[in-house]
């Protein structure tokens, strides 16, 4: 038999086995669930959940598909939440700390209470890469951000209502196509294929029989 | 944390690793690669197998799950709507909220065409949101797109179509372009030249990555650009039928909402599936590392209204699936942790493998490691062998795994394995549909008019196996061009009366076949219990 814990499922009390995760242990207490499950792997952000284990006064957060059921642990989950997403062109955008006055100007009313970072699923630095966006510095917000599921639980506990991953979104995708440097090799290959420099080597592969097609792939010249 | 007989098959593999790291293991003639899938890849299991006895692809082999959700009933009769009074009117309607789902809106949308995602969880909710390695595309100088072209032709074991790989690698660095210039971001070096490696059959570094969450920058990035577009997307609905006019062409869709159940129809000029994979199916038993939403719909749809489907019966099994610990049985491990020199090790502290052969001989060879060569480690929920991620450190430099692999790092680390310091254990997990619908090259199916693929439910541009980084890029470059082509194909059509007349013809043709059924399709969502006795 293996050993169980008590949980509660938005309240209710459920035994479940310990090893479980706490969407694991949602199924197993008879959930199908529709929201707060996506990749069940860590990436996606959708099962933000926030538990605290009875009798601490601490309120945790974490994402359901990552962590273990504990003892008298009361669950409630964070499918969704209602963060700010303001459109903008890419193409037309001036890279500078305007974007972010007009686009998300709340980050500049932050007030430096660190529940964000605290609460992170990831354990991003999450106040910092906000500090980052108000001066305007991209990149470093970009790379301060980079693991960001965009799950919501920071937004859930700011007092200055700022959509963080929405904030770092605009960041990254500024920095990956303005500031980061540009590929020349990409542009150039880019144009020699416009160039058909390589359509009849290409046409060539497109007859060949099967036969000599594995010829040429078993004696192929592997890069080391 | 390992238990402490973990800990001592580790000690053997520490005490080699010196050697190990220096040791490069021969890679395998054609002749043993062959005869080592024919002995141990699960594609080659006949009895996994049934063969279709109605439909476009009737008499051809399929996994027993998937022929079980083929022939099954729709979940609606063909009068269950009404369609004369459509939900949603549109020119392009997009079946899927993955990468290609997305690619092909943002094209959709760029040629003017009045464009609608639907899907069945969130937008952003798909393989391509887990994908870690990267992504392929010839552009350094000493590659070409032939070269690309040769080392997928033959790591796909010479099936793909040749029309939609020539596609696939021709396109590939404008794809790379195309995501760079919506801000993707990819790793470079200081002087702006990516930084490319190694996957498993490449025969050069063409592996373009974001870190390890080369998926997710690739797969957040479109779904801003969908957003900043105002392309409406319908979540948590999805598609449970194709709706056909009275040219048999397809026509809509009809959509259920997934926590309503409430009937829905959408009329469209054209429709794009962009529904992705099918791991959830679990064939043969085995675990997976898609997501949640892989249960192959696309190509329920598509079959029941007359797509053909090309090798269907091939599915990728990545070589390493995390077998430890529990939480985690199944997750994806990428190809990268080979990449950047982590080679696998059985138990007795041996290199058993060149670490970067194609998936599928890699994944036969771990399988015949775990069971006649008997060298596999026991970790308590079955047979694995080690992946010795701490080589990566030998051979990159201290810092390398937090720099190149952070979501690794993460992963093991939440239950206490520092993948810096110890090795991990793998076994093969489902992965991958190498097969699904099949398209000519401009993404239209070949057995259906105005219905285009992408993506993962496409079958055919890569043959009867993957190689890693294409299935990224397939989605782009697929979903690409099937936008485009969904959307100028629209401008000529006119739609005629809708109609749902071809659920009726199936159900006749599954009588007829004396096939006996209670199966409803397509399945949506897999239900798990854990081991939950009293839940049914």
């Amino acid at each position: 038999m293996e050993s169980m814990v008590t949980i509660y499922l938005f309240g209710k009390k459920y035994e479940v086995p310990e090893n479980l995760t706490i969407m694991c242990a949602m199924e197993y207490a008879g959930y199908q669930l529709v929201r707060g499950c996506g990749c069940r792997n860590g990436f996606c952000g959708a099962c933000a959940t926030i538990y605290r284990i009875k009798g601490d006064t601490e309120l945790k957060t974490c994402l359901a598909c990552q962590t273990k059921v504990e003892n008298d642990m009361y669950i409630a989950t964070l499918p969704f939440f209602p963060l700010v997403k303001k459109e903008f062109d890419i193409e037309n955008v001036t890279v500078s700390e305007q974007i972010m006055m007009q686009l998300y100007p709340e980050i500049y009313a932050c007030v430096g209470c660190n529940a964000c970072t605290k609460s992170c699923t990831q354990d991003l630095n999450v106040m910092q890469y906000i500090a980052y966006a108000q001066r305007g510095e991209f990149e470093k917000c970009a790379e301060e951000s980079f693991d960001c599921v965009m799950c919501g639980v920071c937004s859930s506990r700011c007092p200055a209502g700022i959509s963080h991953p929405q904030v770092a979104m605009l960041a990254r995708r500024l920095n990956g196509k303005y500031l980061a440097p540009k590929t020349a090799h990409l542009t150039d290959r880019v144009q020699e294929i416009k160039d058909g420099t390589f359509t009849e080597l290409l046409e060539v592969l497109m007859q060949k029989p099967i036969e000599e097609m594995k010829e040429l792939y078993n004696h192929r010249e592997i890069e080391k | 944390m390992y238990s402490e007989t973990l800990k001592q098959s580790i000690k053997a593999v520490e005490a080699a690793r010196e050697k190990n790291i220096a040791y490069e293991p021969a890679r395998m003639t054609a002749k043993e690669k062959e005869d080592l899938l024919a002995a141990y890849h699960p594609d080659y299991k006949q009895d996994q197998f049934e063969t279709l006895k109605i439909g476009p692809n009737k008499g051809e082999k399929v996994p027993c799950e998937l022929a079980e959700m083929l022939e099954a009933h729709s979940r609606i009769t063909s009068d269950a709507v009404d369609l004369s009074t459509p939900d949603y009117d549109v020119d392009v309607l997009i079946i899927g909220g993955g990468g290609a789902g997305a690619s092909a809106a943002i094209e959709a949308d760029e040629a003017g065409a009045k464009t609608m995602i639907v899907t069945k969880l969130r937008i952003g909710d798909a393989n391509t949101m887990m994908a870690e390695g990267g992504i392929q595309a010839a552009d350094k100088p000493n590659d070409s797109p032939a070269i690309h072209f040769l080392d997928a032709f033959g790591g796909g074991h010479f099936a793909a179509k040749r029309e939609l790989l020539h596609k696939l690698v021709n396109d590939a660095p404008e794809a790379i372009l195309w995501l760079n210039e919506l801000g993707v971001e990819f790793d470079k070096a200081p002087d702006g030249t990516m930084i490319t490696t190694h996957g498993g059959g490449t025969s050069r570094k063409r592996m373009h990555a974001a870190k390890d969450y080369s998926g997710a920058e690739i797969m957040r990035t479109l779904r801003d650009e969908v957003l900043n577009r105002k392309i409406p997307v319908v979540d948590f609905t999805a598609a449970i039928e194709l709706i056909l006019d009275d040219k048999g062409n397809a026509a809509g869709a009809v959509l259920m909402n997934m926590e309503t159940k409430e009937l829905l129809v959408a009329r469209a000029k054209t429709v794009i599936i962009a529904t992705g994979g099918a791991g959830r199916m679990h064939y043969q038993g085995f675990p997976t590392s898609n997501h949640y939403g892989a249960t192959a719909d696309g190509l329920v749809l598509g079959y029941r209204a007359g797509a053909k489907l090309l090798y269907a019966d091939t599915l990728q099994y990545h070589p390493t699936g995390a077998a430890y610990p529990e939480q985690i049985f199944g997750a994806l491990v990428t190809e990268k942790v080979r990449s950047l020199g982590a080679k696998l090790i059985n138990a007795d502290g041996e290199v058993f493998m060149h670490p970067l052969e194609t998936r599928d001989v890699s994944a036969a060879s771990i399988i015949r490691e775990c069971t006649t060569r008997g060298k596999g480690v026991e970790t308590g929920m079955g047979l694995g062998v080690w992946l010795d991620t701490p080589m990566i450190e030998k051979i990159g430099g201290e810092g390398t795994i937090e720099r190149r692999i952070p979501a690794m790092m993460r992963m093991f680390g939440k239950y206490g394995i520092d993948i810096r310091k110890e090795p991990i254990i793998v076994y093969p997990t489902l992965h991958y549909q190498n097969g699904g619908l099949d398209i000519d090259d401009t993404c239209m199916s070949t057995g259906e008019e105005n219905l285009f693929v992408a993506g993962e439910a496409v079958g055919g541009i890569h043959g009867r196996n993957r190689l890693m980084g294409n299935s990224l890029l397939d989605i782009i470059v697929f979903g690409r061009s099937a936008g485009k082509n969904a959307a100028a194909k629209s401008r000529e059509v006119s739609l005629g009366a809708l109609t749902l007349s071809h659920i009726d013809a199936f159900d006749k043709e599954r009588t007829a076949a004396g096939i006996e059924t209670d199966a409803v399709s397509p399945k949506l969502l897999p239900r798990y219990t854990h081991g939950n006795a009293k839940l049914k």
